[in-house]
């Protein structure tokens, strides 16, 4: 009983929520209707036992991605009203309903048809952290390190893209012509400053 | 009144449609980011209800992987677009149309 009240109150306010998101003109609502969306994402992992996934969800989405969105944000002209020009709105609608509801088939068809069997079973002795790092420490190490491998380069190319001044490469030049390059620096950023 | 798997499937089938809806309608690349983040998110619901109602941890898993690709995503999403608007001053895909086909 609980359960169904709080599944149908935490499904109108994430669905709520991301309408907002991407219907609204005004791009901070979008932002802070997207972070409260995830929050309330979480809830649905706390109900379906997936406590650490929920926790992940927290901390990453609300913690990490909303605040990069922030930051990035703050580089864009957000003040503004978001122009949508659209030939043809009813479209939209009609060929994104129709897409997620093939996508839905698609995914649940293997599921009516055969039974699955679990392959890595969630055991009740066990907590949902400890069996969620037995399996992702031995069954799905390779993945694992491929995930680290992709954050890793998915950071340097983060800060090489936003990162001031990094069309030269200091590895690739000699001493001298490093500096020579600060001397030239130098004086320009003084003046900069000064004029500011 | 029991919540099966059948309805988290509706409702991850719900946001998915929000999120296309997003991605079809916006045209300022930041809120394309947003949608594509709702997208994502509602195939996590998806996988976290199937690995709890069949009793499996790998549901879980690719959500946590998912969850991975999302926030490198942002990251080089992000860098690539502070590059354009320096380059340009605008994030509209409109202005991106730069081959006459």
């Amino acid at each position: 009983m609980f359960e169904a009240i709080a599944f149908y109150l935490f499904a109108a306010l994430t669905i709520g929520m991301f309408t907002i998101t991407v219907m609204t003109s005004q791009a901070l609502y979008a932002l802070t209707a997207m972070a409260s969306g995830m929050i309330f994402i979480s809830a649905f992992f706390f109900m379906l036992g997936a406590d650490f996934l929920g926790v992940v969800q927290i901390i990453v989405y609300t913690g990490a991605v909303m605040a990069l969105y922030a930051f990035g944000m703050m580089f864009f002209d957000t003040t503004r009203t978001l122009v949508e020009k659209q030939n043809n709105p009813r479209i939209i609608f009609v060929l994104g309903v129709m897409a997620a509801t093939l996508i839905v088939f698609i995914l649940v068809s293997p599921i009516i048809s055969t039974n699955l069997e679990a392959r890595y079973p969630i055991e009740a002795a066990v907590g949902n952290s400890q069996a969620i790092g037995l399996v992702l420490f031995t069954k799905f190490l390779v993945p694992f390190e491929l995930a680290a491998v992709m954050l890793l380069v998915a950071m340097i190319a983060g800060i090489v893209l936003a990162g001031k001044k990094m069309d030269k490469s200091l590895t690739l030049m000699a001493e001298e012509e490093i500096a020579l390059m600060s001397a030239t620096q130098a004086p320009k950023d003084t003046e900069e400053e000064g004029a500011h | 009144m029991e919540i099966t798997l059948a309805h988290y499937l509706v409702l991850s089938g719900v946001l998915f449609a929000i999120g296309l809806i997003g991605v079809m309608r916006r045209k300022n690349l930041l809120m394309l980011f947003f949608a594509t983040e709702i997208l994502l998110n509602a195939t996590n619901i998806g996988f976290a209800a199937i690995a709890h109602f069949h009793n499996d941890l790998t549901g879980q898993m690719f959500a946590f992987f998912i969850i991975a690709i999302a926030a490198s995503e942002v990251a080089v999403g992000l860098g690539l677009l502070i590059v354009w608007y320096k380059r340009t001053g605008k994030i509209d895909l409109d202005i991106m149309t730069s081959m006459r086909g």
